[in-house]
C-alpha cells in the first residue's frame, strides 16, 4: 500500500517536472502581456539541443543550459515579432510551433547521420540523481525522491519566479506591462523593453522543460518526445490563474492524474456499482487526466482574471 | 490599345512555351527509363523519416541491398505530415518507377487511392492489408510479428528469477495483438508458472507514460519487460536501464540505446521483403493484388543478432529448434485472444 503510494506519487512528480518549467515561461510572459503559444516549438528545440550537447559535450549541466538558451533565441524570434512588429502573438506563435519542430529535425539529421533521434546518454551524461542510492530500492523514499536533479530544480525555480514576479522592481514592471502598458509608459517603463525581457525568459524556461524531458526522464531525442507538452503547460498556468504557484499545482494535479491512471491500469479495477459493473478500460483511464483537469477547473477553481493587456500588441504613441 | 495586345501575345507565347516544356519533360522521363533498360524502384517513407532506426530505414537498406546486388536505381521521399502521402506518391508517380513503395500502415488510405488512380503503375504497401479489396497494381506485406514474440516471449519465460515478466503494448489493436498474444504464447510455453503483467499506453509518442508503467511493473516483481509501442519504448528502456532490469526491444535491434539491459529483441525484416519483392519484379514476377506474409520461414521475422550477449548458449539453441517447429508448422503461433484461447488448450 506504502510502495503504491509512493509510486503515485514519484509519478507524479516525474510527469509534472516538463510541464511546471514550461508553465513558469507561460506564466512570466502572459503577465508581461505576450501570449508564448510558441512555447511548444521552445521545448522541442530545447530537447533537442539538451540531448545532443549532451551527447556531444557529455556534461549534462552545460547541456541543461544550453537547451536553456536555444528556447531564449527562440524567444527572440517571438519578440521580435509581436513586441517590435506588432504582429498577431497566436499565429507568430503557431508560426514558431511549426518552425522549431521542422528546424529541430533537419538539424538532428546533420549530427546524427542522417536520423531523427538523437544517440542515447549513459548515466553519466545525464542528470544526476541526488539521492539515488540514499534509500533502499523500492521502498517508499526511493520510489518519491529517487529523483533526477531537474524535478528539485524545477520546484526551486518556482519559488524564485514567484519572488521575482511579486517581490521584486522588475517583477512589478513586467506586471505592469501586462496589465496596463500605456500607463506604464507615461511613467518611464520601456515597454517593449520589459516585454522582451520576459519573453525570452519564459524562453529559457520553456528550453529547460525540453531538457528535462530528453536528459532526464529519457535518454535522447526522438520526434514525438514533446507532443503537447507545451499547450498542457500553458492550460495549466491559466488553470493556476497566471500565477507560478498555481501553475506549478496544476501541473503537479495533472501530473497525479497521470499517476493514478497508470497504477488504476496495472490492477485492472473494476468498479462495482451494485447493479453492474464498470470495468476500467486503459482508453477511458487515458482520458482520465484530462477529465480531472476539466472538472476541477469548471467546478473549484473559481474565476481566473487574465492580466488585461495579454495578447494586445502595445504602439507607442508618438 | 496595341501595346496592351503586344503585351497579352508575348505572355501568352511565353505560357505556352512553359507549358510544352512540362508536356515533353512528363513524356520524357518513363521513355528514357525503359530506354536505359534499368528498373527504378521509389519508396515513400511515412512520419518517422527514412533514417528512423525503424522500419523506414529498414525498408531503405533492402532498397540499398537491391541496387547494390540487382543494379536498380533507386531514391525516397520523405513525409513530413499525414497529409505529404499522397503528393510523394503523385511525384514517384510521375518520375517514372517501375515499383513504388508506401511504408507504414499510416500509408494505407493514401496508396490505395494512388494504385485505384494509375492502374497502370506498380505499388507496395508495408503493414497494411485490404483483404480481397487490394487492386492488382499493388501487392501488400504483412509481417508475422507474434511468432518473433513468440520466440522473445519464450527467452523471458526461461530467463525470468521472478516468475514475471511484463508486456506493455502502445494502441490496441489487430497489430499490436499479434505482439502481444505471440509473446503471451512463447513465456507460457517456456514455463506455464510465470505470470504476465500486460497494460496499454494508449499511445505511440508518451514516452513517460510507457517509463511509469514500466517502473510500476518492475517494481510489482516483473524482471524483463517486452514493449511493442514504437518511441514510448524509450521510456520503458530507460526503466530498465535505471532498475537494472531487463527489457526485450521491438521491431530493430535495440540493444544499443541500453548495451546492458536490453536481452534481445523481436525484428522485423522489411528489408529482405522488399528486397525479394524488388527481385522477383525485376525477373517479371510480381504478385499484384495480393497479401504477402513474411513470417520465421521467409526471413522476414527474427529475434535481433545482439541476443548472444546476454541469452545463454543452451536458450538460444532452444530458441533455434523452436524456429524450425514453427516454420514446419509443428507449433502454430495464436495472432489474437481467440487463436491463443487456441493454442493454450491445444498445448494442454
Amino acid at each position: 500500500m506504502l510502495s503504491d503510494i509512493g509510486f503515485i506519487l514519484g509519478t507524479t512528480l516525474m510527469y509534472a517536472t516538463p510541464l511546471i518549467y514550461a508553465a513558469l515561461g507561460a506564466a512570466i510572459s502572459e503577465n508581461s502581456g505576450v501570449v508564448n503559444l510558441g512555447l511548444e516549438g521552445m521545448m522541442y528545440m530545447g530537447a533537442f539541443i539538451g540531448a545532443t550537447v549532451g551527447y556531444y559535450l557529455g556534461n549534462p549541466w552545460i547541456a541543461f543550459l544550453a537547451a536553456g538558451a536555444v528556447g531564449a533565441l527562440v524567444a527572440c524570434l517571438h519578440g521580435i515579432a509581436c513586441i517590435s512588429f506588432n504582429a498577431d502573438h497566436v499565429v507568430s506563435g503557431i508560426a514558431i510551433n511549426f518552425f522549431s519542430i521542422g528546424f529541430a529535425l533537419f538539424l538532428c539529421r546533420i549530427f546524427f547521420d542522417g536520423a531523427t533521434m538523437s544517440l542515447s546518454l549513459n548515466f553519466d551524461q545525464k542528470m544526476p540523481r541526488p539521492f539515488n542510492g540514499a534509500f533502499e530500492p523500492n521502498s517508499f523514499g526511493d520510489l518519491v525522491f529517487n529523483q533526477y536533479a531537474t524535478v528539485y530544480l524545477a520546484f526551486i525555480l518556482v519559488l524564485i519566479v514567484w519572488y521575482l514576479l511579486y517581490k521584486t522592481r522588475i517583477g512589478l514592471r513586467i506586471r505592469s506591462v501586462g496589465e496596463h502598458p500605456k500607463a506604464a509608459d507615461t511613467l518611464g517603463i520601456n515597454v517593449s523593453r520589459v516585454r522582451y525581457l520576459a519573453v525570452i525568459l519564459s524562453g529559457v524556461f520553456a528550453g529547460f522543460g525540453g531538457a528535462a524531458m530528453s536528459i532526464a526522464i529519457v535518454s535522447r531525442f526522438s520526434p514525438t518526445l514533446i507532443s503537447g507538452h507545451g499547450f498542457i503547460a500553458i492550460a495549466a498556468m491559466i488553470f493556476g490563474k497566471w500565477k507560478p504557484q498555481g501553475a506549478m499545482l496544476a501541473c503537479l494535479l495533472f501530473g497525479s492524474a497521470k499517476g493514478f491512471e497508470i497504477f488504476l491500469g496495472a490492477s485492472g479495477l473494476e468498479i462495482d456499482l451494485g447493479i453492474f459493473k464498470i470495468g476500467m478500460s486503459s482508453q477511458i483511464l487515458a482520458m482520465l487526466p484530462y477529465a480531472v483537469t476539466l472538472v476541477v477547473l469548471v467546478g473549484f477553481v473559481g474565476k481566473a482574471v487574465a492580466p488585461s493587456a495579454v495578447g494586445l500588441q502595445y504602439e507607442k504613441e508618438a | 490599345m496595341k501595346r496592351y495586345l503586344k503585351i497579352c501575345m508575348a505572355a501568352m507565347i511565353i505560357s505556352g512555351l512553359l507549358l510544352s516544356g512540362c508536356g515533353k519533360k512528363e513524356k520524357q522521363d518513363p521513355d528514357s527509363t525503359s530506354q536505359s533498360g534499368v528498373m527504378k524502384v521509389g519508396m515513400v517513407s511515412d512520419l518517422g523519416g527514412v533514417m528512423d532506426q525503424s522500419f523506414n530505414e529498414s525498408a531503405w537498406e533492402g532498397l540499398l541491398r537491391a541496387q547494390n546486388e540487382l543494379g536498380i536505381k533507386i531514391g525516397y521521399l520523405e513525409s513530413n505530415n499525414n497529409s505529404d502521402y499522397g503528393p510523394n506518391l503523385e511525384s514517384l508517380t510521375d518520375a517514372g518507377n517501375s515499383l513504388i513503395w508506401s511504408i507504414g500502415f499510416m500509408m494505407g488510405d493514401a496508396a490505395l487511392e494512388a494504385a485505384k488512380a494509375n492502374p497502370e503503375q506498380k505499388y507496395g504497401i508495408v503493414d497494411m492489408a485490404y483483404g480481397n479489396n487490394t487492386p492488382p497494381n499493388l501487392i501488400s506485406v504483412l509481417f508475422k510479428s507474434e511468432q518473433a514474440s513468440f520466440l522473445v516471449g519464450y527467452i523471458a519465460g526461461r530467463m525470468t528469477k521472478t516468475n514475471k515478466v511484463g508486456f506493455i503494448g502502445g494502441i490496441k489493436g489487430f497489430i499490436i495483438d499479434s505482439f502481444d498474444y505471440g509473446f503471451h504464447a512463447g513465456v507460457n510455453y517456456a514455463n506455464a508458472d510465470v505470470k504476465i503483467l500486460r497494460q496499454y499506453v494508449e499511445s505511440f509518442s508518451d514516452a513517460a507514460k510507457g517509463k511509469s508503467i514500466a517502473n510500476q511493473m518492475y517494481q510489482q516483481g516483473a524482471d524483463i519487460v517486452f514493449h511493442a509501442s514504437g518511441p514510448v519504448g524509450d521510456g520503458v528502456i530507460e526503466a530498465a536501464k535505471e532498475k537494472s532490469k531487463w527489457a526485450i526491444g521491438v521491431d530493430k535491434d535495440q540493444n544499443s540505446l541500453a548495451p546492458d539491459n536490453v536481452l534481445t529483441s523481436a525484428i522485423k525484416r522489411v528489408d529482405n521483403a522488399i528486397f525479394n519483392i524488388v527481385s522477383d519484379l525485376q525477373k517479371g514476377k510480381f504478385a499484384g493484388g495480393a497479401t504477402v506474409v513474411y513470417g520465421l520461414k521467409e526471413g522476414g521475422v527474427d529475434i535481433a543478432p545482439s541476443s548472444d550477449k546476454h541469452v545463454p548458449k543452451e536458450i538460444l539453441s532452444e530458441v533455434a529448434e523452436l524456429k524450425t517447429k514453427i516454420i514446419r508448422k509443428e507449433i502454430v503461433i495464436p495472432y489474437n485472444a481467440k487463436t491463443y484461447e487456441k493454442f493454450y488448450i491445444a498445448k494442454q
